[in-house]
């Protein structure tokens, strides 16, 4: 273990931000925080850096105690979601901050520190633009300086507060591959905070999903998109269908619905709540089911389709365009479902953390 | 509507960038023409009456020299102090959270707001031998009022503003990230204001000083009570240029205000240079 967080909270005035929050990195890890706005995520990440201080909790880093240190003396590099560069510096001066600021008897000669600059500058792919001022960069640009200067230190933790968030689309897809790049040759444990779960998961070797100040899953991406932990995760990972449905050992049924495809849970008998993708769930030509197909659209390569039953209830489903083939406005369908998530109890309930099995073994010391 | 008029039209709407840009731009000019730009041209005109032997006599005479000389050593003296207090006030201002915090803000504006000469009787009645100051440094032997030192005070006090307000709003929308990252880039407080706060409020704070020194140069109300007006000791250039007009030596009151207004020109000049010159590769192109 590298870091280690445990039950660490914090209030801003009446608001809990943080409320218990347990949690461990291994040396080298490339770590997500995912979460909406508001989870904590990012005072997360600022406390284990040391620009922000819990009310409770502990946070150590190979044993030693973190909370009685100062962000210097943590020695970690902090990217922030708007870069924070120097704007009166050049990039080469920019980078070199770090190192420039070390008092007289640590610090390297001037030489010593150009060689790093230069040794960075080409790491990172942006040795043209050395000379150039922050205003002169492009936003790509400006976050590969930022990334260089919280590196120049040689950081025991590299933090990122939503490092492509101020990015258009195609450099943040970009950006993300070579990030991954830089990590897996640099080796420096990585936590990085993010609301876009494709970020998410494409970059993080483990994925932390956070939500009301806590922690709801902690698992690898795989992992997480085939067995979200807690209804919150199930709906923040895009299983957004949400059906109620009966548990008679182990497994769903409801009226209109072909479960079949479902594995058995160990969910008592009653009353449950089934969440699905559109894109698991494929309409059938039943002439005896209840549901029938009400809007029809297409997006190119996929088929829109939604269903509904006499009721009010209206299911979305995506599917590929062929298998859509056989389907008419008003026809009558079956669902199938072919992957999903079932929880016990109807409907809304309070976010508790779930853990699964692989959690569980993860949270052990 | 012809399809010319439609061709025509974001062309035509194009040019005009401010809407009533020709009334709002004549007014702006019209304005700057006859409230700064005609009375300045009038002493430039009447100083090229005088020919340069004569102005260049009128400006080496030897109380005009000393009179400059005190207007200037005076206003460095409150220009030095101002940049020092107002820079540290606007801090106080801005980074600090107490009682009493809007209260200090808005004396900040007392100066500009107060009639110099009542500043001036103020000043002067609190520095004299029986006044409060005067009091507790006259034992000490230092005197104020009617030396270089009360010039400078009474100079002090009617620019103060003007660093604490050019300085304040930068300071205030400051990024602080920046200063975040320093940190955690292991700079001591000392190094992140050395490196990250005082260059970013660099251009601010040279021009609030420029304007101070050059307020403090053309001060005259708040001077002249506490000053004495002894020729050739505590006599100030502008109460010379109005002594030289009330002698009707017209001349010899455009060369002093012609001498004055060049050094804070040159001045402004040259700040607004320097200013250029730090942020012309800050602002995104």
């Amino acid at each position: 273990m590298t870091l280690a967080i445990s039950h660490l909270a914090r209030r801003f005035g009446a608001t809990q931000v943080l409320r218990g929050i347990d949690l461990q990195v291994r040396q080298g890890e490339l770590i997500a925080l995912l979460g909406p706005s508001g989870s904590g995520k990012t005072t997360l990440l600022r406390i284990i850096a040391g620009l922000d201080w819990p009310d409770a909790g502990t946070l150590s880093f190979d044993g030693a105690d973190w909370l009685g240190k100062s962000a210097a003396e943590r020695r970690i590099g902090f990217v922030f979601q708007h870069y924070a560069l120097f704007p009166h510096m050049t990039v080469r001066d920019n980078i070199a901050f770090g190192l420039s600021v070390l008092p007289r008897s640590e610090r390297p000669g001037k030489t010593q520190i150009a060689a790093t600059v230069d040794r960075l500058l080409a790491f990172l792919q942006i040795g043209g633009l050395a000379d150039r001022y922050p205003a002169e960069l492009s936003g790509g640009q400006r976050q590969r300086v930022a990334l260089g200067r919280a590196m120049a230190i040689e950081p025991r933790v590299l933090l990122l507060d939503e490092p492509f968030g101020a990015l258009d689309a195609q450099v943040r897809r970009d950006l993300r591959r070579w990030l991954r790049g830089v990590h897996d040759s640099a080796g420096t444990t990585t936590i990085f905070v993010t609301h876009d779960q494709e970020e998410a998961f494409e970059l993080a070797d483990r994925v932390v999903v956070m939500n009301g100040g806590v922690i709801e899953q902690t698992g690898q991406p795989d992992e997480i998109y085939d067995h979200p932990a807690t209804p919150f995760v199930a709906r923040f990972l895009g299983l957004t269908v949400e059906l109620p449905v009966t548990m008679r050992a182990g497994r769903a049924h409801a009226a209109g619905l072909d479960l079949a495809a479902l594995p058995r849970r160990a969910i008592p008998d009653g009353p449950a709540t089934l969440f699905l993708r559109p894109a698991d769930i494929l309409p059938v030509p039943d002439p005896q089911a209840p549901f029938r197909v009400a809007e029809m659209a297409t997006t190119g390569a996929l088929l829109r389709i939604v269903a509904e039953d006499g009721t009010g209830c209206r299911i979305e489903s995506e599917v590929p365009r062929r298998d859509g083939r056989d389907l008419r406005q008003g026809q009558p369908v079956a669902l199938r479902a072919v992957a999903g998530q079932i929880f016990p109890g109807s409907g809304q309930q309070p976010a508790q953390p779930i853990h699964t099995p692989m959690t569980l073994k993860e949270a052990r010391p | 509507m012809s399809v010319a008029a439609v061709i025509d039209a974001p062309a035509r709407r194009q040019k005009r960038v401010l809407p009533g840009f020709g009334l709002t731009m004549g007014l702006t000019l019209t304005y700057v023409g006859i409230i700064v730009l005609l009375p300045v041209i009038a002493l430039v005109l009447k100083g090229a009456e005088i020919g340069p032997v004569r102005f260049w006599d009128i400006v080496t005479a030897p109380r005009t020299l000393a009179a400059l000389r005190l207007t200037i050593t005076a206003a460095a003296l409150a220009t030095v102090f101002n940049a020092l207090y107002g820079l540290l006030m606007a801090w106080v201002l801005v980074r600090y959270r107490f009682p009493g915090r809007r209260l200090l803000d808005a004396m900040m504006d007392i100066p500009f707001a107060l009639p110099t000469a009542v500043a001036g009787l103020a000043l002067t009645a609190l520095f004299s031998e029986n006044g409060w100051y005067g009091a507790i440094l006259a034992p000490a032997g230092i005197s104020v009022v009617y030396t270089i030192w009360g010039v400078a005070i009474a100079m002090t006090f009617t620019s103060i503003p003007f660093v604490v307000r050019t300085v304040q709003p930068i300071l205030e929308d400051l990024d602080h990230s920046q200063e975040e990252a320093a940190r955690t880039l292991g700079a001591t407080p000392f190094q992140i204001f050395a490196r990250v706060i005082f260059p970013a409020i660099l251009p601010a704070f040279l021009i609030g000083t420029t304007i101070a020194f050059a307020r403090s140069l053309g001060e005259f109300g708040a001077v002249i009570f506490i000053a004495g007006n002894l020729p050739m000791k505590t006599e100030i250039a502008s109460l010379l240029a109005v002594i030289r007009l009330e002698e009707y030596d017209y001349n010899g009151a455009a060369a002093i205000a012609l001498t004055l207004v060049a050094i804070a020109l040159v001045l402004l000049a040259l700040s607004n240079w320097l200013q250029a010159r730090l942020t012309r590769r800050r602002v995104p192109a």
